[in-house]
């Protein structure tokens, strides 16, 4: 209602075609498009500016009330249902919307319970090298809170950008400036240096049927290092899971409490306990966000067990075109916490010469390691 | 004659050849008007867009391209240190003190291309290329400037434009931008022409392509774009390899899949791409033949 009177007010008088946007605005917002008041007005200064034709209304609304190439293939579905007609041409290139996924609910194979193993360690050292495969209900919940009060720090970069500072390099222009008020006579050398900024973490999380036993567990470290980005605009965290087809949950693991988190970004992923196609996910996640360059300088975190029924071939080109792009890439492989383990698994063999550091995460010792590892690097 | 249609024409006149879409954007980026950010593929002519809507508007464009690390003194303004200092050397000299008030005057002020934009306002053709490659800092402040069109220079005061000038923003998708800037923006997606505008833009731009040439790439070029390729050929790729080709041979029933394989290098710019290009082609000439 606020926004048909705006809408209204805006033209002077109501009119049929701030109904009309009002209505579209509605129907938007209830296909999930956020459509905000300022843009239903910019929609009535647009529509005067171009007419109002059935064309011109289209660009009139595409062009103030979407700005998401993602959201267009959603947005002529909903115009055409506002504005039946036929006389709008499909633009070609919607093959880039991300397919609308079926969300369903895959959780859930919490079955067998093993019997709480005795002890009277604290329970932070008697979980810390428990594997997660071997993990009761009870103390899969507390496992999932120690890991949420991980101290994740993500590893920095130089960035370009200096700052006055101590040290460094000559600050020309500061120091001419001060040179100025005290008659051009340099006093004191000023120094910039150079700033240092927040690399982005690429989480790839495999949730395959064979890494059924660890996927929620990673789920919620991926979660902990969102949840640092969260707190820090700068900073950048992606996450995204796979079996057989590639799914970005970074947007699902915002919410504040974790067990909703999760579960939004579990019901998310619609390939739970699947079979696993690393190669095609990770080519996945070269072409779409590689190409857009999220990738560059980043530190990627792939976490599988590198048993691929795929083209181990795709998997090497993915991982070089990675490696290309990233400036680091580590491995966690729940496996390789068990001493007799042999990277021999036909993805793994391919890929682990490409890594640069391999760590097992079959227990929370290991996610330690992790978090101390990524803090580390340069 | 509507509005749309003189957009249309106006681009045309400035050898771009737009759609429905594109002159929509234009045409609501210089009424409303309202920044107009562009996103869509490598190559398909966000640049030569701004570049046409100044040389339609009888503007020269004025550009600022971000990067990695850009700040308000690459974007707004600077002081000219050294040639204060100079100005400074030669008063004492000459014996004649000159004041600080002097030092800061225009005389001394370097103009970056937002600062030269609000100063021209309405007449100005703004574009900031590749806002994706600025960090947040920077997306807040160009935000603020967009919203008011409006500087302030502490030594000299505040200058308002006279009206926004049209600004035209592009971005590769290498970042997220906020939310913020989208909302300000009028959006449009410029996606690949569909055939008959590639052709019709390979003549334009190289005149001295045959039709049958142009029609012959861009039906080659199209094929290449339906592979899954990691860097799809934008339009520029089309009029580089119709030159390059005319430059071979200028009728096609002639050309040899040599020709094409070994001009490939013109059109696909990376090693995977191009072998899977090859076989395409060579496929589409066995097909042919």
């Amino acid at each position: 209602m606020v926004d048909m009177q705006v809408a209204a007010a805006s033209s002077g008088s109501s009119d049929e075609f701030a109904r009309w946007i009002v209505v579209l605005a509605a129907a938007l917002r209830a296909a999930g498009i956020p459509v905000g008041i300022g843009q239903t007005i910019s929609c009535r200064e647009a529509l005067r500016a171009l007419g109002t034709d059935r064309q011109s209304r289209y660009w009139a609304a595409r062009l103030t009330m979407i700005h998401d190439p993602a959201d267009i293939g959603l947005f002529n579905r909903v115009f055409a249902e506002v504005a039946p007609a036929t006389d709008i041409a499909d633009e070609p290139w919607s093959t880039t919307v991300d397919a609308a996924s079926d969300r369903t609910n895959g959780m859930g194979t919490d079955g067998s319970d093993h019997v709480a193993a005795g002890g009277r360690a604290s329970a932070r050292e008697r979980l810390k090298h428990r594997k997660f495969s071997e993990t009761t209900e009870s103390e899969r919940e507390q496992l999932s809170r120690l890991i949420d009060q991980l101290a994740v720090s993500l590893p920095m970069r130089r960035s370009r950008r200096r700052r006055a500072g101590p040290s460094g390099q000559i600050d020309v222009p500061r120091t001419l400036d001060h040179a100025i008020r005290t008659d051009g006579e340099i006093v004191t050398w000023r120094w910039k240096q150079r700033r240092s900024a927040p690399r982005k973490i690429v989480v790839v999380l495999d949730v395959s049927g064979s890494m059924a036993a660890y996927a929620r567990v990673l789920l919620r470290l991926a979660l902990a290092m969102r949840r640092v980005a969260d707190r820090d605009v700068t900073r950048r965290v992606e996450v995204f899971a796979f079996g057989t087809r590639l799914t970005r949950l970074s947007d699902e693991l915002t919410h504040r409490d974790p067990d909703a988190a999760i579960d939004a970004a579990a019901a998310r992923v619609v390939d739970w306990h699947g079979g696993t196609r690393i190669g095609d996910s990770l080519d996945a996640l070269v072409r779409t966000w590689g190409r857009r360059g999220l990738l560059r300088s980043a530190v990627v975190v792939i976490c599988s067990d590198g048993l691929e029924r795929g083209d181990p071939h795709r998997l090497e080109q993915a991982m070089l075109r990675i490696k290309r792009q990233a400036y680091h890439i580590v491995w966690i492989n729940p496996l390789a916490g068990n001493t007799a383990f042999q990277p021999v698994q036909r993805g793994m063999a391919t890929a682990l010469p490409l890594v640069d550091t391999f760590l097992p995460s079959h227990d929370f010792a290991s996610l330690e390691t992790l978090v101390d590892t990524l803090a580390a690097i340069g | 004659m509507t509005k749309i249609d003189d957009v249309l024409a106006g681009l045309a006149d400035q050898r771009y050849l737009a759609d429905r879409g594109i002159a929509s954007a234009v045409q609501l980026a210089i009424e409303l008007p309202r920044p107009l950010l562009l996103e869509g593929d490598a190559g398909v002519g966000k640049t030569e867009l701004a570049k046409a809507i100044a040389a339609m508007r009888g503007a020269r464009p004025i550009r600022l391209q971000c990067h990695d690390g850009i700040d308000r003194s690459e974007a707004l303004y600077a002081w000219d240190y050294p040639r204060q200092l100079l100005h400074l050397r030669a008063g004492e000299i000459s014996g004649q003190a000159s004041g600080t008030t002097a030092l800061y005057s225009d005389q001394f002020l370097l103009a970056r291309p937002l600062l030269e934009a609000v100063r021209q306002g309405s007449k100005a053709v703004l574009l900031i290329d590749e806002i994706d490659r600025a960090d947040d800092e920077f997306e807040a402040f160009l935000l603020e400037i967009l919203s008011d069109f409006q500087v302030t220079i502490p030594e000299l005061g505040t200058i308002t434009a006279d009206a926004p000038p049209v600004v035209i923003l592009t971005s590769n998708r290498t970042r997220e931008l906020s939310d913020a800037l989208r909302r300000r923006c009028l959006y449009h997606w410029i996606g690949h022409p569909d055939h008959q505008r590639e052709v019709a833009i390979i003549c334009l731009r190289a005149p001295d392509v045959p039709a049958v040439v142009a029609e012959h790439v861009a039906s080659l070029i199209r094929n290449l774009r339906e592979l899954d390729l990691y860097k799809p050929p934008g339009v520029a790729e089309s009029i580089d390899w119709a030159r390059v080709l005319t430059a071979r041979n200028g009728d096609p029933q002639l050309w040899t899949p040599a020709d094409l394989i070994e001009t490939l290098g013109v059109v696909i710019k990376d090693h995977d791409d191009q072998m899977a290009a090859a076989a395409r082609l060579a496929q589409l000439i066995e097909d042919a033949g």
